[in-house]
C-alpha cells in the first residue's frame, strides 16, 4: 500500500508538462499506432454518493463511512490484475465515474493513475476525466484532483433550474453549478464538460432552451445532453407511476433535443455522438473508445469492461462485469486480485453487432476501414447491400452507405453526410480526408430505451 | 317484445293466445331468477297422471287426433318461458319433480346464461284429463327474431300458442300486473278474463294452463288415412346416428322401414327409427297424423333435413307444405384464429357447430393481416354472438371476429358485368367485390323494421338515436300511460354493430328492441379505402353509406392511430372515397429515448433492448414501408367490445 504521493505526483507532474506542450501545438493528439489489442481505456467506478438522486439507478451506495484506504488499495490491485490479464501495454484514457468520484480523495485518484502507469504505460497526454458533483468539489479540491493527474472534468450540472434540481434530488443549486463550472474552466481550460438533462416531468421546451442558452454563455468546449429515462426502482419512476408527477412528454423531449442540437450547432459545436457535443476538437477520447468498440477495462464495484484477456492466453473479447456490492467486491479483490463477477465471451456476430450499434451513434458512422478491423472477410457492402431493410432505410435517408462508410442519420443536416463539402475531425483533432469518415447530423433509428 | 310470431311469415294460421299475469310477491325474489310472477290463488289438484313406462316402446296409435294438442309457448326474453315449460314437464311426469329442474329444454350453456332459447326443443306430454288421455306436444321455439324463420316453421306445426307475459318484471321498478292486463288487451286484443295468472316459479295454476290447452286449442286437422306428409321443423346431428329430424305429421303414418323422400332435395331415405321427444328421444313403433316426434333416416348432414322441408313416402308424393325457404344469412363476419397454428382446431370446431346449424354459411377467406379464416353468414346478430360463444365455451376456441357487415346488392347496368355475373342484381358480401358506380344503376341495402318499447321519458333520446342511425319512423304509440312503442325502418347495417348497446345505455336498460326483415331499399353506398401514406390497406376496405362515410372513416383512422406503433417517419392515415380524402389522422414519427446516459460502458443493456425490438418486428406486416402489427388490424377489424 505504499503508493502515494511522491510517485503519483511524479506521473501527474510529467503529464502536466506534456499536456502544456500539446496545447501549444494546437490540440493535435497523435493517435496511437499500437495494435488495438494492446491498447485500452480504463473506467474506474467510485460507488458512493452523499445522497440518492431521484432518477439514478446506477450502482451506487450511500455509506455511513467509507474505508477509503481499503477502497483505494482494492482499486489499485484490481487495476493491476486486469491490466496484467488483458496484456494491455498502453492506457489511452481513464475515466473516474460513479457514484460520485469527486467524493474520493485526490490521493486515491493519484494512486490509481500511478498504478496504471506502472502496470502499463499511461502516456502523459492521456485523457483523465473525473465526474464532479458541484457541491462536493470546492476549488481547492478541484485543484488537488488536477495535481493528482486529472486533466478533464465532467460536471453533473443536470439543470439550471432549482426546482428541477430539487425534483432530481440533487444537492446543489443552479448557482453552485455555475460557480463550479467557472472554477473548473479556470483550472482545466478547454477540458471541462457539462451534463444537461432534458425531458423531465413538466419541463417545457422554451425554458429548457433558456437554460441551454445560459449554459452556452459560460460553458467550455464539451457538453452532453441526456434525456431522462424513468428507471424502475427510482423515486421518480414511483412518483410518475402514482401520478403525483406527470409522465415526461416524449414529444417535448424530442423537440428539446432537436432545438438544442440546432442551438449547439449554431454555437460551433460538433455533435459527434447522439448525446455528445464538442467544439475546438474537445471530443472525449474515453467515450469515443466505447462508440468505436475499443477495448476498455472496468475496475471498481459494478464496472463494465470489454477486452481480450490476452495476458491469460485468451483470444476472444469478453464482456465483463465486476461484483456490484462494494464490500463483497473488496473481499473478492483481496482474495483473488479482482472482483470480476461475470465474463461473457462475445461471439464474432455479437461483436459486430456492437460495432454497428455503437458506431451508428457517432457522426462518422462506421468506416470501411473501421469495419475491417473487426471483420476482415466480409465488407460492409457484402453484409448490407442485399438487405431489404437497409435499402428501405437508405431510400428514406435514414442511413447512408457509400464508398466511405455507413452512417445513420434521421434528419440530415447541412454539412452532414451526403453533403460534398463535409469534413469532419475524429477525436484528438485528427482531420479526415475524402476516404475517411463523414459526419451525420442525426442518428440511428435502431436504438431504443424503454 | 311481445311476440315475433304472425308477422308476415305467411303460415296463415290463426293463433289462440292468452296471457298470464300475476301478482307481485316476486318483488322480493333475487334479481337473476329466471321465473317471474307470483301466486295469487291456491295450489290445487294433485298430479293426475304419470307418463307411460319409458322402457317399453309406446304405442302411439292410441292417441287419436281429437286427443292431440300441438302448442308452443311464446314469451319475451327472460319472461320465464322455459321455467313454465319445466313446470309443465314436471306436472305431466315427463321429468322428475324432485330434481332441481332448471330450463330442461334449454340444453346449451349459452341458452341458460343468456336466458334465451337458441335451439328449439320439443316435448310430448302425456296428460290425463277427465278420464281421457291426451297427448300434448309442446313445441318450443327459439326465442329470438334472428330465428324467426325457424319460429315460423315450429309454429306452423302448432294449432295454438301460450303467450307468457311477465307482469312482474322485478328488474324494473315500475312493475304492475293490472297495467300489464290492460297492455295485453290493448296490444293483443286479448280480454283480461282470458288470462290465467300463474307463477311458474312456484307452480301455481299450472294445472289450469294444461286444462286451457285442452279446452281452447283445437286438435290438428289431419288425416291418418292420407299419404304421409311430414313437416321438418328442426334437425340436430348425432355423431353416431346421423341427422335427427324433428317432424310434425300433417297426414298419414310413418314407421321404421318406410322409404321416404325429401320434397326439397328429392333424396330418398329409409327410416331407421321413429319416436317421440320426451324431451329425450324415445322410440315408438310408429308416428301418426297430428303427432310430433323425431325420425332418423340415414341423413348425413343437417342440410339434408332443412327446416320447413316436407317428407313423404317415396312412392306417394304429396304437395309440399308452404313456406319453405333456405336459410338466408343477414349478417356476415370474418372469423380467424388468433394464432394461425390454431387453424385446424378452429376448422374442426366450426365444422362441428355448423353440422348442427345449417343456417350458418361458411366460406373460406384469407386476410393478409389475419391469415386464413372464414367468412361466415349468420341469420342475425344474436345468432352470430351465440355461435362465437359456443365456439369458445364448447370448443375452447378463441377467435378474432371482424366487425359484422350486411349483404348489399347492386343492380348492374354494365352489360359486360351482367354477362359475367349472369344476373342483373348481385349480392355483395365482400367489399372487394363492390362494383364501381359507373357500372351500376343503383345499390341496395337490407332494411329491417325495428320495434322499440321504452318508458316515455326516454322517447326523445331514443328518437335521436334512431335518426342518427338513418332510421325512418313508421309508427309510434303509447301502449300504456308511460310506455311507448316506436317502429322504425332501419338500414340493417346501422344496427349490426352497437345499436342495441347504445339503446340500452341511453334508457338505463329499460328500452327493448326487436326487429324483422323488411327487404331492401335503395341506398347511396360508397366504397371507402383506408390509406397509409398513400398505400391502400386491402383489409380495411369498407362499404358505407355516403352520409356515414365521414364518421366511419374518422373512427377507423382514429382506431388505427391508436394502435399503429410509431415508425421512424410520420404516417398519414387517410380514409378516401375514390381520390377524395374524407378523414385523416397522423402518427408522428418515432420518439425513442436513445439519449440515456450509458452507465460505465454498459453497452450490453443497449444491445439487449435492440434485440427485443428486432423480435417485435417479425410480427409486422408491411404496407408500403409502414410496418403494421397484427394487433393493429385486430383492433380495427374486430367487433368492438361493449362500451
Amino acid at each position: 500500500m505504499a503508493l502515494p504521493g511522491a510517485r503519483a505526483r511524479g506521473w501527474a507532474a510529467a503529464a502536466k508538462i506534456a499536456q502544456r506542450r500539446r496545447h501549444a501545438e494546437g490540440a493535435r493528439g497523435p493517435s496511437s499506432r499500437a495494435p488495438l489489442s494492446s491498447r485500452a481505456a480504463l473506467y474506474v467506478h467510485w460507488p458512493y454518493c452523499e445522497k440518492r438522486c431521484s432518477y439514478c439507478n446506477f450502482n451506487k451506495y450511500i455509506p455511513r463511512g467509507v474505508e477509503e484506504a481499503a477502497m483505494r488499495s482494492c482499486l489499485v490491485t484490481e487495476a493491476q490484475t486486469l491490466l496484467r490479464l488483458s496484456g494491455v501495454r498502453r492506457v489511452e484514457s481513464v475515466f473516474f465515474g460513479g457514484g460520485t468520484p469527486s467524493l474520493a480523495s485526490p490521493s486515491t485518484v493519484a494512486a490509481v493513475l500511478e498504478a496504471v502507469d506502472q502496470a502499463a504505460h499511461l502516456p502523459a497526454d492521456s485523457e483523465v476525466t473525473l465526474e464532479a458533483n458541484p457541491t462536493s468539489t470546492p476549488r481547492a479540491r478541484l485543484a488537488a484532483f488536477g495535481a493528482a493527474g486529472v486533466n478533464r472534468l465532467s460536471i453533473g450540472l443536470q439543470s439550471l433550474d432549482d426546482t428541477e434540481l430539487q425534483l432530481l434530488g440533487r444537492t446543489h443549486s443552479a448557482r453552485d453549478a455555475l460557480q463550479t463550472l467557472a472554477e473548473a474552466r479556470r483550472l482545466f481550460p478547454g477540458r471541462v464538460s457539462v451534463d444537461l438533462m432534458l425531458g423531465l416531468p413538466a419541463q417545457q421546451v422554451g425554458p429548457w432552451l433558456g437554460q441551454l442558452r445560459t449554459l452556452l454563455g459560460c460553458c467550455d468546449d464539451h457538453l452532453s445532453l441526456y434525456q431522462l429515462t424513468l428507471e424502475r426502482g427510482t423515486a421518480l419512476f414511483t412518483q410518475v407511476q402514482w401520478g403525483t408527477l406527470p409522465a415526461p412528454d416524449p414529444e417535448l423531449a424530442a423537440e428539446m433535443y432537436q432545438e438544442g442540437r440546432a442551438m449547439l450547432r449554431e454555437a460551433g459545436f460538433r455533435q459527434y455522438e447522439v448525446s455528445n457535443f464538442a467544439r475546438n476538437g474537445a471530443l472525449s477520447t474515453h467515450n469515443w473508445t466505447y462508440w468505436q468498440c475499443g477495448q476498455y477495462l472496468g475496475i471498481g464495484p459494478g464496472a463494465h469492461g470489454r477486452f481480450v484477456p490476452q495476458g491469460a492466453g485468451g483470444h476472444t473479447r469478453e464482456a465483463r462485469i465486476q461484483t456490484l456490492e462494494p464490500d463483497n467486491w473488496m473481499k473478492e479483490v483481496m482474495l483473488f486480485g479482482h472482483g470480476t463477477r461475470r465474463r461473457v465471451p462475445l461471439s464474432q456476430l455479437e461483436l459486430l453487432e456492437e460495432v454497428l450499434a455503437m458506431g451508428l451513434r457517432t457522426d462518422v458512422g462506421i468506416t470501411h476501414q473501421h469495419w475491417q478491423q473487426f471483420e476482415p472477410q466480409l465488407s460492409l457492402w457484402d453484409v448490407f447491400r442485399a438487405s431489404r431493410e437497409v435499402k428501405a432505410q437508405l431510400a428514406q435517408g435514414l442511413l447512408l452507405l457509400d464508398h466511405r462508410c455507413v452512417v445513420g442519420g434521421g434528419g440530415l443536416v447541412p454539412g452532414g453526410p451526403g453533403s460534398p463539402d463535409y469534413r469532419s475531425t475524429g477525436p484528438g483533432g485528427k482531420r479526415t480526408d475524402e476516404e475517411g469518415p463523414v459526419g451525420a447530423g442525426c442518428f440511428v433509428p435502431l436504438d431504443s430505451e424503454d | 317484445m311481445w311476440t315475433p310470431v304472425g308477422r308476415g311469415r305467411g303460415h296463415g294460421r290463426a293463433l289462440t293466445a292468452w296471457a298470464s299475469a300475476a301478482a307481485h310477491r316476486g318483488l322480493l325474489e333475487p334479481r337473476r331468477t329466471p321465473s317471474r310472477g307470483a301466486a295469487a290463488t291456491s295450489r290445487t289438484l294433485d298430479r293426475l297422471y304419470s307418463s307411460a313406462d319409458r322402457k317399453e316402446k309406446i304405442d302411439m296409435s292410441r292417441f287419436s287426433v281429437e286427443n292431440i294438442r300441438n302448442f308452443s309457448i311464446i314469451a319475451h326474453v327472460d319472461h320465464g318461458k322455459s321455467t313454465l315449460a319445466d313446470r309443465l314437464l314436471e306436472l305431466t311426469g315427463t321429468i322428475d319433480k324432485t330434481k332441481n329442474n332448471k330450463q330442461v329444454l334449454d340444453k346449451l350453456q349459452v341458452e341458460r346464461e343468456r336466458g334465451i332459447t337458441v335451439k328449439a326443443q320439443t316435448a310430448s306430454l302425456f296428460y290425463n284429463c277427465e278420464g281421457k288421455q291426451y297427448l300434448l306436444n309442446l313445441i318450443d321455439t327459439p326465442g329470438h327474431v334472428d330465428f324467426s324463420y325457424e319460429v315460423s316453421r315450429s309454429l306452423s306445426a302448432c294449432q295454438g300458442v301460450l303467450l307468457v307475459v311477465d307482469a312482474n318484471e322485478i328488474d324494473l321498478k315500475n312493475a304492475d300486473p293490472a297495467r300489464v292486463e290492460k297492455q295485453i288487451e290493448k296490444v293483443f286484443d286479448i280480454p283480461s278474463d282470458e288470462c290465467i295468472k300463474i307463477s311458474a316459479k312456484l307452480g301455481t295454476n299450472i294445472e289450469r294452463v294444461l286444462q286451457a290447452v285442452i279446452e281452447r286449442i283445437p286438435p290438428p286437422k289431419v288425416h291418418r288415412k292420407n299419404p304421409l306428409k311430414a313437416l321438418v321443423f328442426d334437425s340436430t346431428f348425432d355423431q353416431y346416428r346421423g341427422v335427427i329430424a324433428n317432424v310434425a305429421l300433417f297426414d298419414g303414418v310413418v314407421s321404421k322401414g318406410d322409404k321416404i323422400m325429401s320434397a326439397h332435395t328429392k333424396k330418398t331415405y329409409e327410416v331407421n327409427e321413429v319416436g317421440v321427444l320426451n324431451p329425450n328421444e324415445q322410440p315408438t313403433h310408429k308416428l301418426y297424423a297430428g303427432q310430433v316426434g323425431y325420425l332418423i333416416a340415414g341423413m348425413k348432414d343437417v342440410t339434408e333435413a332443412q327446416i320447413g322441408d316436407t317428407l313423404y313416402l317415396h312412392k306417394q308424393p304429396v304437395e309440399p307444405l308452404p313456406g319453405f325457404k333456405s336459410a338466408k344469412p343477414m349478417v356476415f363476419a370474418g372469423m380467424y384464429p388468433i394464432d394461425q397454428s390454431e387453424y385446424n382446431n378452429l376448422k374442426s370446431a366450426v365444422e362441428k357447430l355448423t353440422i348442427n346449424d345449417s343456417s350458418v354459411t361458411v366460406h373460406r377467406d384469407s386476410s393478409l393481416a389475419l391469415g386464413a379464416g372464414w367468412r361466415l353468414g349468420f341469420l342475425g346478430l344474436l345468432h352470430m354472438e351465440v355461435f362465437n360463444q359456443r365456439l369458445e365455451q364448447e370448443y375452447n376456441a378463441s377467435v378474432i371476429l371482424t366487425t359484422p357487415t350486411v349483404p348489399y346488392k347492386a343492380v348492374l347496368s354494365s352489360a359486360k358485368l351482367i354477362k359475367e355475373y349472369r344476373e342483373k342484381e348481385i349480392t355483395i358480401i365482400n367489399p372487394a367485390q363492390f362494383p364501381d358506380k359507373s357500372k351500376v344503376t343503383e345499390y341496395l341495402e337490407p332494411v329491417i323494421l325495428g320495434t322499440i318499447i321504452t318508458p316515455d321519458e326516454y322517447t326523445g333520446k331514443v328518437m335521436m338515436l334512431c335518426q342518427a342511425r338513418r332510421a325512418v319512423q313508421k309508427n309510434m304509440m303509447y301502449i300504456d300511460q308511460n310506455r311507448v312503442m316506436l317502429k322504425y325502418l332501419f338500414p340493417l347495417n346501422e344496427i349490426v354493430v352497437d345499436f342495441y348497446d347504445s339503446l340500452k345505455s341511453l334508457s338505463s336498460g329499460y328500452a327493448s328492441f326487436d326487429y324483422e326483415d323488411a327487404g331492401y331499399q335503395t341506398a347511396e353506398l360508397v366504397k371507402m379505402d383506408i390509406l397509409l401514406n398513400g398505400n391502400l390497406v386491402e383489409e380495411l376496405v369498407t362499404i358505407v353509406h355516403k352520409d356515414k362515410a365521414h364518421s366511419v372513416g374518422k373512427a377507423i383512422c382514429e382506431r388505427l392511430k391508436d394502435s399503429l406503433p410509431r415508425q421512424l417517419f410520420e404516417i398519414a392515415i387517410q380514409a378516401a372515397i375514390g381520390s377524395k380524402i374524407i378523414a385523416r389522422e397522423t402518427v408522428k414519427a418515432y420518439r425513442k429515448n436513445v439519449l440515456a446516459k450509458c452507465y460505465g460502458g454498459d453497452i450490453t443493456r443497449k444491445m439487449k433492448l435492440l434485440k427485443r425490438q428486432a423480435e417485435g418486428k417479425k410480427k409486422l406486416r408491411k404496407i408500403g414501408n409502414i410496418e403494421v402489427p397484427k394487433d393493429a388490424f385486430i383492433k380495427v377489424l374486430r367487433t368492438q367490445p361493449d362500451k
